[in-house]
């Protein structure tokens, strides 16, 4: 598995390995040069079609496991409380629109959803842009402290976020950064640039050193060659570490249960989602529950599908390399 | 020109350095130290007591439960859930008839099955973990209501309220979230893996079986361990922390069933007023995965096959 220069072009991920349509037509042309070739290839067959019938029967089963849960949940928010306590597998029998309304009014959704939005949005673009700055001066520069600073970067990778979230707490209070937007667009910058940084940096050294060395006899300064030249360069690379920050901060939950607790108002739409079921389960409002949660689940499962093969490169890449 | 360079190399890295050493080294540094106080959280005041609060540690059971079941996720998850990826990945790419010429084939339909099974990884673990709370409520939830219509009306289990089983549930969920992305990762390791190579060792006799554990296995080697270290640290940090405190009674419960170092941390801070001891627990966390990341990186030194 050598490193993959372009994640977009991930075997497997994007391609299917049928060999030929024409070659899958005619199942019985097969093992006509007689003798061992000829028994082999029978038995092969044979083996070939009862493993066929049990790879299908256990994929299904597992596609069922997957995606059952998730109609029952969309099912359930167009249910009323009698019915989804009623009848839990059943049908609804009206399609009850108002527990949708009801979520994203009363229950706060909608502004839960415009706050993810707001501080995802503010993260993922300071991410991306810091991200890739310190990624190239430490992927193509040498100087001394280079190595040190790389690691120190990287190292983040590996430490467990909860042991930081006691003294990163009061380092935010003092700074007056608790429950803000911008506070937490900070943070989420912070615990996203490990990751951020090693990919990335990976991805620069692959880049042709030619290329900006024209740039700079051309007479650009360093700056400019970084915007200009190599950022466009790095498209795939930032596409693929985009995708990837943009889901974890999406779904980031630890970090603002911990940070944003001050104002009810500004909560991200995976706390929202987590206040609610406290809430609704005291009010005994499960199917507008349901209804949340499907607002909460819908947009990013319609965004995978629409692109389904960017985000799985994306989100395989960094295990890949 | 080179003092061009210089200044350029620092304008560049001020200001990502400075937002992580604020954000993410300065508090690593400062938790390290804390541990060694007796601070509150609550106050600025503090004084050192030393090892007193690793001391109390070992005579803490709660703590030992965590311990206990944060192992018992870090050792099984990742055995659960990169077998069920190697094995539905397996049957994806190798599944399929024979055809011409194609001495393994991928199953028809591998890439619908691919995008089905990759959807709980795109989601936020609250809605995965709130999900299976609705899958599990004893009374109402669709599971006992499944055992309902197929005739095991009796067999209604408490699920996430029984001390026995309730781990063993919320590790089905985090499981139910994981095996997707492995499907699809160890999915496009297998189908670089030349088609050569299942021919040359059909043509010695070898049956799929053999194939997988003698050629398809080893040359994933790599993979399956990032895969490994992966699953490990998310066993015991922050997706640990988020599935056990939404999803189980207390949270942490029922009698400590599901307690796991990350909530434990959180709820000594939090909850407690014991952000020092906290810290000394989050020490013992960070250990715990510096141990487990050597022992993998250790055991999984194989020689490696370019191809």
């Amino acid at each position: 598995m050598s490193a993959q220069t372009d994640p977009a072009d991930l075997p497997g991920v994007t391609k299917e390995q049928e060999p030929s349509p024409a070659a899958a037509r005619v199942p019985g042309r097969r093992g006509g040069t007689g003798g061992t070739g000829g028994a082999r290839s029978a038995r092969g067959s044979s083996e070939g079609k009862t493993l066929n019938v049990f790879s299908h029967g256990v994929l299904v089963i597992w596609g069922l496991l997957v995606t059952m849960p998730l109609l029952w949940a969309v099912v359930s928010s167009f249910k009323d409380d009698t019915e989804i306590f009623g009848s839990p597998w059943g049908l609804p029998s009206v399609l009850h629109f108002d527990n949708w309304s009801r979520a994203w009014d009363k229950a706060n959704m909608g502004q839960y959803f415009l706050n993810s939005l707001i501080v995802v949005g503010g993260s993922l673009i300071g991410t991306m842009l810091l991200g890739a700055m310190a990624a190239y001066v430490l992927a193509r520069f040498d100087f001394p402290g280079n190595r040190f600073l790389y690691f120190l970067f990287v190292g983040g990778m590996g430490f467990p976020v909860i042991l930081a979230l006691v003294p990163l707490f009061f380092v935010m209070k003092n700074m007056a950064l608790l429950d803000t937007y911008h506070g937490l667009i900070l943070v989420y910058i912070a615990y996203s640039l490990p990751f951020t940084v090693f990919f990335l940096s990976g991805f620069f050294k692959t880049l042709p050193t030619s290329v900006a060395e024209a740039a700079l006899i051309d007479g650009a300064s360093h700056t400019r060659t970084f915007f200009q030249v190599m950022l466009p360069m790095a498209k795939p690379g930032l596409i693929s570490v985009g995708i990837f920050n943009f889901l974890g901060q999406w779904n980031q939950y630890l970090l603002p249960t911990v940070l944003n607790v001050g104002d009810p108002d500004k909560k991200m739409l995976t706390q929202g989602l987590v206040a609610l079921a406290v809430s609704q389960g005291y009010k005994g409002d499960w199917s507008g529950l349901f209804a949340g949660l499907t607002i909460a689940m819908l947009p990013v499962l319609a965004a995978y599908i629409i692109f389904q093969r960017q985000v799985v490169a994306g989100l395989t890449a960094g295990a890949l390399k | 020109m080179k003092h061009g360079k210089y200044r350029f190399i620092a304008g560049f890295l001020v200001l990502p350095l400075a937002i992580y050493a604020i954000f993410v080294i300065s508090p690593f540094v400062q938790a390290i130290y804390y541990s060694f106080t007796d601070w509150t959280g609550l106050s600025p005041d503090m004084k050192m007591v030393g090892f007193d609060n690793y001391a109390r540690l070992f005579k803490d059971d709660v703590f030992w439960s965590a311990v206990g079941n944060s192992v018992t996720l870090l050792l099984l998850l990742p055995v659960v859930t990169l077998s069920l990826g190697i094995f539905f990945a397996f049957m994806l790419n190798v599944g399929g008839r024979r055809r011409k010429k194609a001495v393994i084939g991928g199953v028809r339909g591998s890439g619908t099955y691919k995008i089905l099974y990759f959807f709980p990884q795109v989601l936020s673990v609250p809605i995965v973990a709130l999900l299976f709370q609705f899958a599990y409520n004893p009374e109402s939830g669709a599971l006992n209501a499944f055992f309902q219509a197929i005739g095991l009306g009796n067999v209604q289990p408490d699920w996430l309220g029984d001390p026995q089983i309730a781990l063993w549930c919320v590790m089905a969920a985090m499981v139910w979230a994981n095996v997707g992305f492995y499907v699809v990762l160890f999915s496009a390791g297998m189908s670089s893996i030349p088609k050569d190579f299942y021919e040359a060792a059909l043509l010695d006799g070898a049956n799929r079986f053999n194939t997988f554990f003698r050629i398809t296995l080893p040359l994933l080697w790599d993979t399956v361990q990032t895969g490994w270290i992966y699953m490990g640290i998310l066993a015991l940090d922050v997706s640990a922390f988020a599935f056990v405190q939404i999803m189980s009674v207390g949270p942490g419960g029922p009698d400590y069933s599901t307690e796991v170092l990350p909530l434990y941390v959180y709820q000594k801070t939090f909850r407690d007023g014991q952000a020092g001891y906290a810290t000394a627990i989050g020490v013992s966390l960070l250990i715990v995965t510096l141990v487990f990341s050597a022992i993998v990186m250790r055991l999984g030194r194989r020689e490696r096959l370019e191809f």
